[in-house]
């Protein structure tokens, strides 16, 4: 039987210096976005510990609220806020791409798909915000 | 990662769904806790949070988004030089992830 895989040895690896992503533009725009995710999860443990304050009582998850207001906290949410789109656009603009939409025989134009999904994202968001309201003790 | 028993398509399934739930779901979340709230914009007790299906909702939105942040990561940093420690980065993130999901399943039994 013939191995599925090449012998590692064999194989070349292009040498690549840590900082190839600082050449080009768009080098540069993947790595945002991936670091992105390090925000959105940074962001996430935040409200998880958040929400950890209720075990001590609802005084203690206020208190919490309350020392996110520091200037500190803003402006990390404010870059979180702009890291959190930048991933979303970027996500529906290439789910697009991988997951080509078709009418019958014709593909739905991807920028299309992208708007639809831009569309049902903004849906998603007031009927969240709708329920956080509507559910807020 | 790669090898005849591959856990890639697992962990790519998970990055996956993450990145679909931090896309849809998290910024409106950005914008509740990190400044309607705190800012005073609205007032809240966290009671919505003791709700069970809210719950459910909140295991998805904080788990799920752990893996994708995992993955992006960890490949990241392969492609930054670090190939040399990749196997220990895989534990730390794909490791951190699991944690995290441990630790979201204990806060929410909790409160």
């Amino acid at each position: 039987m013939i191995s599925p895989r090449p012998d590692k040895s064999m194989l070349y690896y292009p040498k690549m210096p840590a900082t190839w992503w600082l050449r080009k533009r768009s080098y540069f725009l993947f790595m945002l976005r991936e670091l992105s995710s390090v925000f959105i999860a940074i962001f996430l443990v935040v409200l998880l510990v958040q929400i950890y304050q209720l075990s001590e009582g609802p005084k203690s998850y206020t208190a919490f609220a309350q020392r996110l207001g520091s200037p500190g906290w803003i402006i990390f949410h404010a870059i979180a806020l702009l890291f959190a789109i930048y991933h979303s656009i970027t996500w529906f603009f290439s789910t697009a791409v991988v997951l080509p939409l078709r009418l019958g025989k014709r593909e739905i134009p991807r920028n299309l798909v992208a708007a639809l999904n831009i569309g049902a994202w903004i849906v998603v968001s007031l009927v969240i915000l709708y329920l956080f309201l509507s559910l807020k003790g | 990662m790669a090898g005849k028993n591959s856990s890639e398509p697992f962990w790519w399934g998970l990055f996956s769904a993450g990145g679909v739930v931090a896309a849809f779901l998290v910024p409106i979340h950005i914008i509740l806790t990190g400044f309607a709230l705190p800012l005073g914009w609205i007032s809240d007790t966290g009671m919505l949070y003791r709700v069970w299906w809210v719950k459910i909702y909140l295991f998805v939105l904080i788990t799920l988004p752990l893996y994708h942040w995992a993955h992006r990561f960890y490949f990241a940093l392969n492609d930054m030089g670090l190939k040399v420690i990749r196997k220990p980065l895989a534990v730390v993130c794909y490791g951190g992830a699991v944690a995290g999901t441990v630790a979201t399943l204990w806060v929410l039994i909790s409160v």
